[in-house]
């Protein structure tokens, strides 16, 4: 994993079917992602809907659906942590966020990445960034560190 | 080299890509590397001991530079090239902040799908 790209896997004890409902079905989405979406989620399509996090119900949410793969992979485009209103996120290159799942004996392993922080994903690079600069290992390994954690 | 090269690291607007983009190069890393020992280094001292040429290494320089990582300094005749930690931390700061986020939505997520089968 390089540390241009987020990863985090999460054990939830509950069927694939009912996590998969809790990520597709909008208005579920919505409770646990605290915002309040104008309607289903299509594939190729933006959704909008309004924060419902306190202090920032004033914020429109936005995501491209990618991809719907029933009970496998869901995957939306978004501009992250686009919460500061001086600045324009439409210039910038979205992100690719994807949740997959997985049947595991206890319920459901869920694998949540987003990447493409650097507009072109090639995730070597950071690796090579490890290898090369003593410097900055440490800190990079805290980052890999924190983001590897599991929930 | 111009004015504006040199302009301070508060003006800098707040975009990460460009800073991710610019990291993800071998030869650019081994710049930053040994840049980041704290010497100044001239186009020709970066270039000694490199297989690259004088024009390879300016064109790296540039896109750290335009990444704001590196600074060009007028020194006499010639440019030195400095490392500039900051625009690095911010992109790590930017990375902890997303990161935290999905460990708050994610552990909301768990509670949601286990309390309500």
């Amino acid at each position: 994993m390089g540390s241009d790209q987020i990863e985090k896997r999460i054990e939830l004890k509950a069927p694939v079917s009912r996590v998969w409902r809790a990520l597709t079905d909008y208005r579920e989405f919505g409770e646990w992602f605290r915002v309040k979406l104008e309607g289903p989620f299509v594939p190729g399509q933006v959704a909008i809907g309004k924060i419902t996090w306190p202090g920032y119900e004033h914020l429109t949410w936005r995501a491209t659906v990618q991809a719907m793969e029933p009970q496998h992979l869901f995957s939306f485009t978004w501009h992250p942590y686009s919460v500061d209103p001086a600045i324009d996120y439409s210039t910038e290159t979205p992100t690719l966020v994807e949740f997959r799942l997985e049947e595991i004996p206890q319920g459901t392993l869920l694998t949540l990445t987003e990447s493409g922080f650097d507009k072109i994903p090639e995730h070597r690079r950071n690796e090579a960034f490890l290898r090369n600069d003593g410097g900055w290992t440490q800190q990079m390994k805290n980052i890999e560190t924190h983001v590897s954690e599991t929930s | 080299m111009s004015q504006k090269r040199r302009s301070s690291t508060a003006a800098r607007r707040f975009a990460h890509a460009p800073v991710f983009a610019a990291l993800g190069d071998e030869t650019r890393l081994a710049l930053l590397a040994r840049l980041s020992e704290g010497r100044r280094c001239s186009i020709s001292q970066l270039t000694h001991g490199s297989k690259l040429t004088r024009q390879a290494i300016t064109k790296h320089l540039r896109v750290l530079e335009r990444a704001g990582i590196v600074h060009a300094v007028r020194e006499g005749r010639e440019s030195l090239f400095e490392f500039d930690s900051v625009p690095i931390e911010e992109v790590k700061d930017y990375l902890n902040r997303i990161s935290a986020q999905w460990d708050q939505a994610l552990s909301r997520l768990k509670s949601f799908v286990e309390a309500r089968p």
